[in-house]
C-alpha cells in the first residue's frame, strides 16, 4: 500500500471488515460440517482478541504525544467509531436490551441520557479542551486553575469515577470469556485483563484508538445482524426499527390479557439471585416525569464529565474536527442504542406470545422443560420457571430470566445457528474490552502525567515517563481485575455510579473553566472536592437506609453532588480574588479555534 | 467591542439555542410523557415510546452536526478559523 497509514485508513478497515465477515462465513460453514458450539465460541473470541493484540503491537510507540493523544491525527469519522467503542461498554452491549425488556420506559431514560450528553460534550467542552492542547483532563484543570492541589483534586475525582467503571468492564470481559472459553470466572477475569493490556500497553492512546475502531466494527456487526435476522425470521419486518409497531402493540395486548400478577415473597425466595420476571409494561409510561428526567439528566451531565470520553477528542487534528467528531460518535452510538429496544421487543414477544412457535407462556411445565434452549440457559443460571399456583401451565409471573439473556439467548431461542451466538460473544467481548482500555488508560495517564511528571518529577525524560505510564497501566489493570473477581456489585449499577461520581466532582469545574472567566483556583478545588464528598455522602446515606430527598436515588446522587459543587464553586470563587491577567488571557485564547494551543506539542 | 468579544457573544448565542433544543428533546417532552404516549406517532409507535427509542436520539445527532456547522460559520465570519498549517 502506498502513502501513509492515516491516508489508507478506509482501505485498511475496509479489508478488515471484509476479513471479519469472511471469518463469520467460514465459521457458519464449519458449523454445518459439524464443528461444535464450544469450538465456535472459542474460535470467535480467540480470533478477534488476537487481531486486537496484533493492532496493539503494530501501534507501539516511544513518543509522548503518540502515547498520550495518538499524535493528534485521528480523522473525524474514525475517531467517532473509536469513541463509540470506548463509550459502549459491556453494559450497553449485554445489559441494556435486558434492562429495557424488564423495566420498559423507566429504564429507557438511560437511552436518552447516554445520547443527550453528547450535545453537552460538543457544545460546552470538547472543542475548547482540544484547543487547550492538554494530554489529560486533569491537565486542563491544573493549567486553567493553576497549582498542584487543583490538578491533584481532578486526578482524585477521575480515579474514583473511572475505577468504579472499570471493575464493571473487567467483570464483563471475565463473564464472556468464562462462557465462551468455558473456564472458571476467577481465571477468566485475568484472561480478559491480559487481552485488554495487550491493546494498550505498547501503543498507549495510539494503540487503543486503532483497536477501538476494530472493536467497534465487530460489536456493531454482532449487535445488528441478529436483530435484523430475528426480525425477518419472525416475519416482524425486514427493517425492524421502522416496522415493529404491531409487535409493540401486541405485547401491550398480551400484558392486558395475562395481567401483572404479584408473586408472594415466599415464592420469590426460590428464584435464583439476579433473575427477574416481567412486572412492568413494555411501552406504556411507567415512571413519573421526575424519575425519568432526573435519571436522564444525571447520565447526560455524567457523560460530559467522564475523562475517558473527553480524552478521545484530544486526538483529533483540529478544533473543527473535534466538534464534528462528537457528531460522528453519537451517530455510531445511535446505531446500537436505537436497536436495543427493538431487540427487547422481539425477544419478549417471541417468549410470551402463545401464537408463536417459540412462545412458552401458556405451555405446560413439562413442555417447557423439554426445550433444548431452556435447559441450556437454565443451566447457565439465566432462566428459571416455577409453578407457583400449581396449575401445571406456565404463567407470565412464573417465568424468570437474567437481563443478559435478552442479548445472549434470543438468537438461540429464535432458532438462529450457533455461529450467531459466537459472534455475539465476540461483540460483547469487544464492547467490554474497548471501554476497559479507555478507562485504564485514562487513569494511568492521569497518574503518570499529572501526578508523576507534573507534580513529582517535572524533569523526567520521555522514556522514563512512558515507562511509569506503562507500569501504572498494569498495576491499575490488576487492581481492577482483583476487585472484579470478588463480584461485589452488578455491572449496570456500578456503571451508573461512575457517571454520578464524575458529574459530582468534574462537571462544573470543567464547564465553568471555559465559560466563566471569574472561576478561580479556590472555587474549583472547593467544587471538585466538595462535590465528590457531598455525592459520596448522599450515596452512603441512601444505601444505609437514609430516606433521601427530592426523589434523588442512589442512581442519581450526582444531581445532589453537582449542585453542591456548583454552589461551592461560585461562592468560593466570588469570595476570593479573581484569576490573574495571564489566566484570563488563556481563557480568551481557548475560546477561539485559531492560534496556537495553550500547551505546547509535547509538554 | 473587539472582534473577539463579538465572536464570543455570537458563540454564546449559539450555545443557548443549542441547549434550548437539547432541553426540549431530553427533558421538555418527557414532562408530558404519559399524555403524549396516548397518541400514535411515527411508524405507528406511541409518541413517547418512539422518542425514547429513536426520536430524541436522532434529534441529538442532527443537533450536533447542525451546531458544528453553525459554529464553523461563526468562526469564519470573525476570522478565527484554524489554518491548515496550525
Amino acid at each position: 500500500m502506498k502513502g501513509n497509514f492515516i491516508d489508507n485508513l478506509p482501505k485498511v478497515y475496509g479489508i478488515y471488515t471484509g476479513g471479519f465477515i469472511g471469518f463469520i462465513i467460514i465459521m457458519a460453514i464449519a458449523e454445518q460440517m459439524g464443528m461444535t458450539a464450544k469450538a465456535i465460541g472459542i474460535a470467535f473470541v480467540a480470533f478477534t482478541v488476537f487481531i486486537y493484540a496484533l493492532i496493539g503491537w503494530l501501534s507501539r510507540t516511544a513518543q509522548a504525544d503518540a502515547y498520550y493523544v495518538a499524535g493528534r491525527q485521528v480523522p473525524t469519522v474514525f475517531n467517532g467509531m473509536a469513541t463509540a467503542a470506548d463509550w459502549m461498554s459491556g453494559a450497553s452491549f449485554v445489559a441494556m436490551a435486558g434492562g429495557i425488556y424488564f423495566k420498559g420506559y423507566g429504564y429507557m431514560a438511560l437511552l436518552v441520557g447516554w445520547t443527550g450528553g453528547y450535545v453537552l460534550v460538543a457544545s460546552l467542552l470538547a472543542p475548547y479542551l482540544r484547543k487547550f492542547g492538554c494530554y489529560t483532563v486533569p491537565d486542563f484543570i491544573g493549567t486553567r486553575y493553576g497549582g498542584n492541589l487543583a490538578r491533584f483534586s481532578a486526578v482524585v475525582v477521575l480515579t474514583v469515577a473511572s475505577f468504579t467503571y472499570v471493575t464493571a468492564q473487567i467483570n464483563a470481559t471475565g463473564t464472556i470469556a468464562s462462557v465462551a472459553l468455558d473456564i472458571p470466572f476467577q481465571y477468566a477475569v485475568y484472561v480478559g485483563l491480559i487481552s485488554i493490556l495487550l491493546c494498550s500497553m505498547l501503543g498507549g492512546m495510539r494503540g487503543v484508538t486503532w483497536t477501538q475502531v476494530a472493536q467497534y466494527i465487530v460489536l456493531i456487526i454482532a449487535y445488528l445482524l441478529p436483530v435484523f435476522w430475528i426480525s425477518n425470521k419472525m416475519g416482524a419486518g425486514f427493517f425492524p426499527h421502522f416496522m415493529l409497531a404491531d409487535e409493540v402493540a401486541r405485547i401491550g395486548e398480551l400484558e392486558q390479557q395475562f395481567g401483572f400478577v404479584k408473586n408472594a415473597a415466599a415464592d420469590l425466595k426460590s428464584v435464583p439471585k439476579g433473575l427477574a420476571g416481567i412486572t412492568k409494561a413494555h411501552s406504556a409510561v411507567n415512571a413519573t416525569p421526575w424519575a425519568f428526567i432526573s435519571l436522564a439528566l444525571a447520565m447526560m451531565m455524567g457523560t460530559a464529565s467522564l475523562p475517558h470520553v473527553m480524552m478521545r477528542y484530544f486526538t483529533t487534528p483540529s478544533v473543527k474536527a473535534a466538534r464534528k467528531s462528537v457528531g460522528w460518535s453519537l451517530f455510531f452510538i445511535f446505531l446500537l442504542y436505537s436497536s436495543a429496544p427493538m431487540l427487547a421487543t422481539l425477544s419478549k414477544l417471541s417468549l410470551i406470545d402463545p401464537n408463536l412457535p417459540t412462545g412458552i407462556i401458556g405451555k405446560t411445565f413439562a413442555e417447557v422443560e423439554a426445550i433444548d434452549w431452556y435447559q441450556n440457559w437454565n443451566q447457565a443460571n439465566l432462566m428459571f420457571i416455577s409453578d407457583f399456583n400449581g396449575n401445571g401451565t406456565l404463567e407470565l409471573n412464573e417465568f424468570f430470566m437474567g437481563g443478559k439473556a435478552v442479548v445472549l439467548a434470543t438468537p438461540e431461542i429464535a432458532g438462529l445457528p450457533y455461529v450467531i451466538s459466537g459472534l455475539v460473544a465476540a461483540g460483547g467481548m469487544a464492547a467490554a474490552m474497548s471501554t476497559a482500555d479507555g478507562l485504564i488508560l485514562a487513569i494511568a495517564n492521569a497518574i503518570s502525567h499529572d501526578v508523576y511528571y507534573k507534580i513529582i518529577d517535572p524533569k523526567a525524560e520521555t522514556a522514563k515517563r512512558l515507562l511509569v505510564a506503562r507500569v501504572l497501566l498494569v498495576i491499575i489493570g490488576f487492581a481492577g481485575a482483583t476487585i472484579a473477581a470478588m463480584e461485589i456489585q452488578g455491572i449496570l449499577g456500578s456503571v451508573i455510579w461512575a457517571f454520578d461520581f464524575a458529574m459530582s466532582g468534574l462537571f462544573f469545574p470543567l464547564v465553568l473553566g471555559v465559560w466563566w472567566k471569574r472561576a478561580n483556583r479556590q472555587g474549583a478545588i472547593a467544587g471538585m472536592l466538595g462535590g465528590l464528598i457531598a455525592g459520596t455522602w448522599y450515596l452512603v446515606w441512601v444505601r444505609t437506609g437514609g430516606s433521601g430527598f427530592l426523589g434523588i436515588t442512589q442512581l442519581t446522587f450526582g444531581i445532589f453532588g453537582s449542585a453542591v459543587s456548583l454552589v461551592l464553586m461560585v461562592v468560593v470563587s466570588l469570595m476570593t480574588a479573581e484569576p490573574d491577567k495571564a489566566t484570563q488571557k488563556m481563557v480568551d485564547d481557548v475560546r477561539v479555534p485559531s492560534g496556537k494551543s495553550i500547551l505546547g506539542k509535547s509538554h | 467591542m473587539s472582534n473577539q468579544q463579538k465572536h464570543w457573544e455570537k458563540t454564546r448565542g449559539l450555545l443557548f439555542i443549542t441547549l434550548a433544543i437539547w432541553f426540549v428533546f431530553s427533558i421538555g417532552i418527557f414532562l408530558f410523557g404519559a399524555e403524549m404516549n396516548e397518541v400514535t406517532g411515527p411508524f405507528g409507535y406511541p409518541w413517547t415510546y418512539w422518542f425514547t427509542c429513536q426520536g430524541s436520539l436522532g434529534a441529538f445527532v442532527i443537533l450536533i452536526f447542525w451546531f458544528a456547522n453553525r459554529q464553523e460559520k461563526i468562526d469564519e465570519e470573525f476570522g478565527f478559523s484554524e489554518r491548515e498549517d496550525e
